[in-house]
């Protein structure tokens, strides 16, 4: 069913392999709810890839659990649907019961969580992570078979058959998060998530992990989900890049669209302040912290730190709204009714530190 | 001018973990290099996990004696020191970590990462001098008093509690910080501030700074030489803009080839990386690297290619550079630290052309009147 | 440019990551942990039971020949009598605390030693630490109830409480040694005791104000469970007749009750008393370090939904 929500009409199509839609997840804790995600929509094409990207605390890996419905208490999803479409009908995944997901996950959707090589049991060889997950969805598979599907999935990630005999301790890093991703295909989903993936591995071992990530994705005509916070990893990785801040979507874009012309003024910040191999020291911080998500602040929630904020920002929470085609930003620079006031402007993209002043203690702010 | 005096000295230090016959690792083999008191430098030292970045940064602050080697500490032997040398070598060289909660022990307030060592090495005296201290310390790196002292580590956010780390060091004011992966636990969007703290600290109160790293890009922003390790042993290092803009080195070229450069038009290429099969061995008898390097030649394979200068300012300790090069290459031996460029800019601040009188000579910021 | 930025006031959020990790307020958190507040309760009532007992009682009818013999539980000998006339009331009041001394008083040494030698063996290492657990792991098989049967056997006359308590340490202090002293192999490698080294701390300085702080809850646990061994193995003793014979403790009630044949005199009272004391102390005991074991592994604390 397709949202009725004008507004996000765009963002979910009817040829959707995965839809997203106004989903909310919140933490009960004696302090009070603290909204982890606070609305999010969007469609996954079927064998795309898209990117969610933020800094700790924008709930993108949040968003990752709850598709999976991986969310344990005091967390819960208080709002929204998670529809996964497949052939005719569509389910929606937040509804379903305990046991319907359970037999859903691998089989229709999968996750590769985070530090996900650390999640091997290191008691069980490799084989027997295969054995295990086939045995859970199907029954009475035929040791051959697993055997097989073993070596068949081993050899999509560039591994040997034999690989399937060892314990993870004598694997690589690299190897293992393979053997992740292996893992996560054994039942060929429709929609892979994979949550940092590389996150504790090396620059060599992570482009490697990556390609075969990508390899697999085309082979199965998966669409993947990659959720991280190295927006170089994903600017090489994703088709289509969504940004997070403080558990909501504030702008999402096809990957070109977004480095070429970013549009809310918290992505052009995290794109300034990367470092780049083009010129050296200059260096672009982002001031602030993001808001406590106990006490979310009425209207944006990034007007504290913003420096385009107009006086409507701190009133108004800005929906996410389509500004170019295909382009989302949840900005009142792009409201198209909206008079900007500028009342403050606070350049703090324009810090460039020159390297011999002498002046500065090397920070123009405070946090 | 008068000679240099050496901070820190490493002298053909080799780490051995395990029994290198029956698989043990050979995490850094035979390296030389030295770390000067005089004159401010910025290293990067790279490499992939087990490369022996680790167990150098380990070594260096004497948390780790060498299998075989010495680490002297303006000339001493640092396993044999006697008490005072070892306090001395305590306030002159410090770290920054990696993990922004693991440093603090979770049963005290932050201001315990401060007030110890304040104490320890009697920067002030009494809770009023010691306070103001802190305070100015924290607001060196852009860190309100109030809203930091007095609170519990898991009550900050992790850029907080690192700019805390960097906070201390700089009250320590040492003559050399190691930095190991201070940034990679920390979010991008601090990133660059924090890197901007380092690079301040060492141009403008001179401190010494060996960055350990696996991303590239970081140490190519902030700092002046680097040293590309590959299995315990120099595969390329130099200036790091000749290194990283032009590498010679399969390997180093392999590394930046594979920097996830934020620009999708600017995709890794298509050319096949070569496969890491063999991740796991450990071929030592001549080039390290020869297992995955696509020029790999005969001799590669039998001998362990020198460290060939390339220039002035670069080595590689490949066979191709003296295939590239027609006249016969000067191959650095022992100490490695000459192929280092040191900052001119680094040079002029610290007034090489004074006596070296042992004292450490710290320009602060509110004194610089250059 | 280079133009400074003003005016930005970040909320002052005294938690910057969303609310998942904190420090609970003790009230707060004992309100969860009820193992440990039935625990606390039950014993707290029991040392009530022995402070304020003399005011009720006088201690004195504890003796012999005080009351008069075999009476069952009634108004005026709410426990009843035994057989040679003690007021078992009087008995309780009395001995409890006494057992309570014996298993405080051996627990106590035993921790302590316990801990200082599984801080050093673990935090030292070298020499030291195979010395150490050497003497442990050779103790730790001696059959400690023969050994103690030997030794109070063998004490000339009376033993007293103390000695009692002593006797019962000496053995009891491997097992705090060797948990605490794996404890802190764990915890030796942790960054902060290297910033510890870093800052300047010699290595008995780091031991102790580093790395115990973060035993605490653990030490604890451990001093519960010495306690509770020492008490059962005092009991255990004095149920043999080894005891002290001129105190009226638990387990002397219980080593004269078997001798006198209570049970098939009819006399259920004698032995009930003492049983139903130890059984809630034990309880009690039990409970607190469930309780504070929930403390010292965050991991068995319930979440609350």
């Amino acid at each position: 069913m397709i949202s009725t929500q004008p507004v996000t009409r765009g963002l979910i199509a009817p040829t959707d392999v995965l839809a997203v839609d106004d989903l909310q997840v919140s933490y009960r804790s004696d302090r009070g709810e603290v909204r982890a995600v606070g609305g999010v929509t969007f469609g996954l094409k079927p064998g795309e890839r898209l990117g969610l990207v933020g800094e700790s605390g924008c709930g993108k890996t949040t968003t990752a659990l709850a598709i999976m419905r991986l969310i344990r208490p005091p967390g819960r999803i208080v709002g929204g649907r998670i529809l996964l479409r497949d052939g005719g009908g569509e389910i929606d995944l937040a509804s379903l019961s305990d046991e319907r997901m359970r037999r859903t996950r691998l089989s229709e959707v999968a996750l590769i969580p985070q530090g996900s090589m650390n999640s091997l049991n290191p008691v069980k060889r490799i084989g027997d992570h295969f054995a295990d997950s086939i045995q859970a969805h199907e029954r009475r598979v035929p040791d051959s078979e697993i055997r097989d599907r073993t070596a068949d999935v081993l050899k999509m990630v560039g591994l040997r058959e034999s690989t399937a005999k060892l314990y993870p301790h004598e694997l690589s890093g690299g190897m293992k998060q393979r053997v992740c991703i292996a893992l996560s295909i054994t039942l060929s989903p429709k929609v892979i998530i994979a949550d940092e993936p590389t996150s504790a591995l090396d620059v060599v071992v992570q482009r490697h992990v990556m390609e075969t990530l990508g390899a697999v994705q085309q082979r199965l005509n998966a669409a993947v989900i990659l959720v991280g916070h190295d927006m170089g990893l994903l600017a090489q990785f994703v088709d289509r890049l969504g940004v997070m801040y403080a558990g909501k979507l504030v702008e999402l874009a096809p990957i070109k669209d977004l480095f070429e012309n970013p549009l809310h003024p918290y992505t052009r910040l995290l794109i300034s302040s990367l470092p780049t191999l083009d010129q050296r020291g200059t260096f672009h911080g982002v001031p602030g912290l993001p808001p406590s998500l106990l006490n979310l602040p009425v209207g944006c929630l990034f007007a504290p730190r913003c420096p385009s904020v107009m006086e409507r920002c701190s009133v108004e929470t800005p929906p996410l709204q389509e500004v170019a085609p295909g382009h989302w930003a949840a900005c009142h620079l792009y409201r198209t009714t909206a008079v900007p006031v500028v009342t403050a402007v606070v350049a703090a993209n324009e810090t460039e530190m020159p390297r011999d002043a002498g002046g500065h203690n090397g920070l123009p702010y405070r946090e | 001018m008068p000679p240099m005096t050496n901070l820190l000295e490493m002298r053909n230090v080799t780490q051995v973990f395990g029994d290198v016959n029956k698989g043990g690792t050979v995490a850094v083999d035979n390296l030389s290099y030295t770390i000067s008191a005089d004159q401010p430098s910025f290293t990067a030292v790279v490499g992939e996990s087990g490369s022996g970045k680790t167990t150098i940064a380990r070594i260096l602050l004497g948390f780790q004696e060498p299998s075989e080697g010495q680490v002297l500490y303006r000339g001493h032997d640092l396993a044999k020191a006697p008490r005072d040398i070892s306090n001395q070598f305590r306030r002159e060289v410090q770290a920054v970590f990696q993990d922004p909660f693991e440093v603090y022990n979770p049963f005290y307030k932050v201001d315990h990462i401060l007030d110890v060592p304040i104490k320890k090495f009697k920067l002030a005296s009494g809770r009023a001098a010691t306070r103001a201290l802190m305070e100015e310390a924290l607001t060196r790196v852009g860190l309100r008093p109030e809203e930091t002292l007095g609170r519990y580590p898991h009550q900050l956010s992790g850029g907080q509690r690192q700019r805390i780390t960097v906070a201390r060091a700089i009250l320590l004011k040492p003559r050399l910080i190691v930095a190991d992966e201070p940034v990679s636990m920390v979010d991008a969007s601090l990133r660059a501030t924090i890197l901007q703290t380092l690079r301040a600290l060492n141009e403008d109160l001179g401190i010494s700074f060996v960055y350990i790293t696996h991303d590239l890009t970081t140490a190519y922003q902030v700092s002046d030489n680097i040293l590309v390790l590959y299995r315990g042993r120099v595969a390329e290092m130099g200036d790091v803009t000749s290194v990283i803009k032009n590498p010679q080195h399969p390997y180093t070229q392999l590394l930046v080839a594979s920097i996830p450069l934020p620009d999708p038009n600017r995709r890794w290429g298509e050319n096949v990386v070569a496969a890491s099969q063999d991740e796991m061995s450990d071929f030592r008898a001549g080039c390290t690297f020869a297992p995955r390097c696509p020029y790999v030649m005969d001799i590669c394979r039998s001998t362990v290619p020198p460290l060939y200068q390339i220039d002035p300012h670069r080595a590689s300790a490949c066979f191709l550079a003296p295939q590239a090069n027609p006249d016969d290459l000067p191959t650095v031996e022992g100490d490695v630290t000459g192929v280092f460029q040191p900052s001119e800019r680094l040079l002029a601040l610290t007034g090489a052309s004074d006596g070296g009188s042992g004292d450490p000579l710290i320009t602060d910021i509110a004194s610089q009147t250059r | 440019m280079g133009t400074i930025l003003v005016g930005q006031v970040a909320p002052a959020a005294d938690t910057a990551t969303p609310g998942i990790r904190r420090k609970l307020g003790i009230a707060t958190y004992l309100k969860r942990n009820p193992k440990l507040i039935a625990g606390l309760l039950m014993f707290s009532s029991l040392l009530l039971f022995s402070a304020l007992g003399p005011l009720f009682i006088d201690r004195e009818l504890a003796r012999p020949m005080s009351a008069i013999p075999s009476q069952p539980p009634s108004s005026t000998f709410p426990f009843g009598t035994d057989d040679q006339g003690r007021n078992l009331l009087a008995v309780a009041v009395v001995g409890l605390p006494l057992t309570l001394q014996v298993g405080l008083i051996a627990g106590f040494v035993a921790i302590v030693l316990g801990t200082v030698l599984g801080l050093t063996a673990g935090y030292v290492g070298g020499i030291t630490d195979m010395l150490i657990r050497g003497i442990c792991d050779i103790l730790l098989t001696v059959p400690g109830l023969v050994v103690l049967i030997t030794v109070a056997a063998s004490i000339q006359g009376a033993i007293s409480v103390q000695m009692m308590a002593l006797v019962v340490a000496s053995l009891a202090w491997m097992w705090p040694a060797r948990t605490i002293r794996s404890q802190v192999l764990t915890l030796r490698e942790r960054a902060y005791v290297q910033m510890a080294k870093l800052s300047g701390m010699k290595t008995p300085e780091i031991i102790f104000r580093e790395i115990m702080p973060n035993l605490l809850p653990f030490l604890a646990a451990s001093f519960v469970g010495s306690v509770a061994a020492a008490i059962l193995a005092s009991i255990g003793l004095e149920a043999l007749g080894l005891g002290p014979q001129n105190e009226p403790t638990l387990g002397m009630t219980i080593y004269w009750a078997i001798s006198f044949n209570a049970v098939i005199r009819g006399m259920w009272w004698w032995l009930t008393m003492p049983i139903v004391a130890i059984v809630i102390l034990f309880i009690s005991l039990f409970m607190i370090s469930a309780g504070l074991d929930e403390i010292a592994n965050p991991r068995l604390r319930k979440v609350s939904s």
